[in-house]
């Protein structure tokens, strides 16, 4: 199953390829990762999406936390919670193309944030799995690029991940 | 700063090798006499004497390496300490701060290198730092789960011409850091409730018992109720060998008892074990009528393989103290009669296949006599620091440890090479204490070298080479599931190790017949100032049995070359 597990780490150097190497050392799968800076400046915040059995998924938090430089560890997955993640697309859009995904941009609610005579370049946040239903809604023949900054999320309701 | 650190943490040795980078702290170890600073041959032999100390006296051992190179060869040494969980600072040389990243000379990444196989690691980017980053290195090397921590300190962090205010720090917090020192009441007590109520018991215990100090707590609980208990080969000497609750070793090469025990058992109460796969055999057939009761200090340890029915994260010392606080106040007790029931069974088993293995008649030695010869010689009582192979299973099976601390040897990595430094760090801190090194002419080979060390520092540690002129437990794989094709597993042109010994300034003894052996190890561990080389001939086509049946369970054993369970 997917899980969605979010860290907040000492903003220390080598922190990162401390979890980045777990993940290698130890076989465990990384779909996708995030981090940046929070709005405490000694605290990163990391976000990973991962596949596994309960047994497995047990075994990540458990050795995250481990970590000496990893503060708290929660997987989000395990209550109510919102993952958005932010996708941009540049597509060939000439022709009949062009007005078909300005509709298709439409009805996913992206914007379009770059315009050529031949490309557009469309800004979609979502779920993942929101941004995979828009890519196959395009159809393959016009996806020039695709960049996805990886999911982030967070817990719904007064639940919070603090020191 | 560094030096002076090391000696407010209370350091009295360190193992090392000086290089471009550390020239600054030799400098200031030279100095000053507080801490003794150990010149090994090789670093990596300094790793594993850091490493012994910290096995034989609880305490994080520390060793001291150059950049590039020097630590590179420290790599070894630092997973082996790794795998066994032993508290150890490794400090090692950077180069400049300024040149990292510029292939400078004897630049390796060294936090990057070493990352997988450290608790943690420090890299120093202000001197003033110095003092509280080392207080925080050994803070965690010692305590939960212990482990090695790395401090890199580049040229320029120790530069004498620059001065800092110095405060050794008192304490140390981390708030991402905070070792459990007691273990859940509610599950302790319902883990004592199962616990008594068991008619097929077993304690299984590991490493976590002898690293955690609760040997005595394991024998006094063990003790109220009877139960058979069984070691690890890293828990060896946690409950006396000679002890008629003892039932060996158990796991691949474990005692026949104690597999089938473990195989039989309705409740193992596992302590500061890891059920890795030497123990367990084939998982999906482990022990299949058993309830687990897992205590162990890392939570990431629990249900990692097997499932625990009842996990207590905790300090083993303190777990078992409450349990045996429980027994002692609860009405009820064990089931006198199951349990009686129960020895018998596991006595039957012990004489039908306990501990034996067959000797001919001619003067031959087999290795398992020559362990057996060295526990009658040292009453059981000497530090035996062992190298990896053939020769470390036998010593583990046939030396009877009564204390802890005393057995010394790679079990998780199972590092060649790790004998011989590892009796000179054991050494060292007891000079006066027998210290035997079992190794095999293959390990002994692979840091030989620091019979050098022992002349410079008067290290009259007493080598026992079981030598069968092979790769002895490769060769035995060999036979055993390669048709005996002994694939570069012998050894031609031996040295003369006799002479070799003697070269370095050591007394050499070479001993073919058993008939010879008492009087001369007799002999070799009279001279309580030497330095004796034993090169004991053996048997070369002993195998080491019982032997699990790969992907079996547990009570699927080899018991000598044609005989299975």
């Amino acid at each position: 199953m997917r899980h969605i597990i979010s860290v907040l780490l000492e903003n220390e150097p080598g922190a990162l390829s401390r979890v980045v190497g777990l993940f290698s050392q130890r076989n465990y799968n990384i779909e996708s990762l995030t981090v940046a800076p929070t709005d405490d400046a000694t605290l990163s915040r990391l976000t990973v999406t991962t596949i596994g059995d309960d047994r497995v998924i047990e075994q990540i938090t458990k050795h995250l936390n481990k970590l000496i430089d990893v503060v708290k560890v929660v997987d989000l997955t395990e209550g109510e919670h919102i993952e958005r993640e932010l996708m941009m697309i540049k597509l060939k859009a000439s022709g009949a193309a062009r007005a078909e995904i300005k509709r298709t941009a439409d009805i996913f609610r992206g914007q379009i944030i770059d315009v050529t005579p031949s490309t557009y370049t469309v800004q979609l946040i979502g779920a993942s799995d929101k941004l995979d239903a828009f890519i196959s809604a395009l159809g393959t023949a016009n996806i020039m690029e695709v960049v996805r900054s990886g999911v982030s999320g967070i817990a719904r309701g007064e639940k919070t991940l603090s020191p | 700063m560094v030096v002076r650190a090391l000696h407010d943490e209370g350091v009295k040795y360190i193992y090392g090798y000086p290089g471009g980078a550390l020239l600054h702290v030799y400098d200031a170890l030279f100095r000053q006499e507080d801490v003794q600073h150990i010149l090994v041959r090789h670093e990596q032999a300094a790793t594993h004497m850091a490493d012994a100390y910290a096995r034989a006296t609880g305490k994080a051992g520390v060793a001291l390496v150059t950049s590039g190179p020097g630590a590179t060869n420290a790599v070894t040494g630092i997973a082996t300490a790794y795998m066994d969980s032993i508290p150890m600072v490794v400090i090692t040389g950077q180069v400049m701060s300024h040149l990292i990243g510029e292939d400078a000379f004897q630049e390796t990444d060294m936090m990057g290198i070493s990352r997988p196989i450290v608790k943690h690691s420090f890299s120093v980017s202000r001197p003033e730092d110095i003092p509280a980053i080392i207080k925080k290195a050994f803070h965690i090397a010692q305590t939960g789960r212990p482990g090695p921590v790395v401090v890199d300190i580049p040229k320029d962090m120790t530069s004498p011409t620059e001065r800092y205010e110095y405060e050794y720090p008192k304490s140390v917090k981390l708030r991402s850091y905070s070792p459990v020192n007691r273990g859940h009441s509610g599950q302790i007590k319902k883990a004592t409730d199962l616990l008594l109520a068991a008619k097929r018991p077993v304690l299984y215990t590991g490493g976590g018992v002898i690293m955690g100090n609760a040997s005595a707590e394991l024998i006094q609980l063990a003790r109220m109720l009877n139960y058979p208990v069984t070691n690890t080969l890293m828990g060896l000497g946690g409950f006396p060998g000679t002890d008629r609750q003892f039932i060996g070793m158990l796991g691949m090469h474990g005692s026949y008892e104690a597999n089938m025990a473990m195989h039989h058992s309705d409740l193992i109460l596992a302590v500061g074990a890891r059920f890795d796969d030497r123990v367990t055999n084939g998982l999906d057939k482990f022990c299949p009528t058993a309830k687990i009761i897992h205590i162990d200090i890392d939570p990431a340890s629990i249900s990692k393989t097997v499932k625990a029915d009842i996990p207590i994260v905790g300090p083993a010392q303190a777990v078992l103290a409450e349990m045996i606080e429980l027994v002692g106040a609860s009405k009820k007790q064990p089931d006198a009669a199951a349990i009686k029931t129960w020895w018998e069974q596991i006595d039957e088993w012990r004489t039908r296949h306990g501990g034996r293995y067959r000797t001919d008649d001619s003067d031959k030695m087999k290795p398992q006599q020559v362990i057996e010869m060295l526990s009658k010689v040292t009453n059981g009582d000497a530090y035996v620091c062992s190298d990896v192979g053939q020769h470390q299973m036998f010593a583990a099976q046939y030396y009877k440890f009564n204390k802890p601390n005393r057995w010394i040897n790679s079990g998780g990595l199972g590092t060649m090479g790790f004998g011989l430094p590892a009796a000179m760090g054991v050494q060292m801190s007891f000079p006066d204490a027998d210290v035997a090194c079992v190794t095999g002419e293959g390990s002994i080979q692979m840091n030989i070298q620091e019979l050098s060390t022992c002349k410079q520092y008067d290290l009259p540690v007493k080598i026992i080479n079981l030598n069968n002129q092979s790769l002895g437990m490769v060769r035995q794989w060999q036979d055993m599931n390669y048709e005996s094709r002994h694939s570069h597993s012998y050894m031609k042109s031996l040295p003369d190790f006799v002479k070799l010994a003697e070269a370095y300034g050591h007394v050499g003894m070479k001993v073919e017949k058993y008939s010879d052996l008492e009087a001369a190890m007799r002999e070799a561990f009279a001279m309580k100032d030497r330095l004796v080389f034993m090169d004991i001939y053996v048997d070369q086509f002993e195998h080491v049995y019982p032997m699990q049946v790969p992907r079996g369970s547990m009570r699927d054993m080899w018991l000598t070359k044609t005989e299975r369970t």
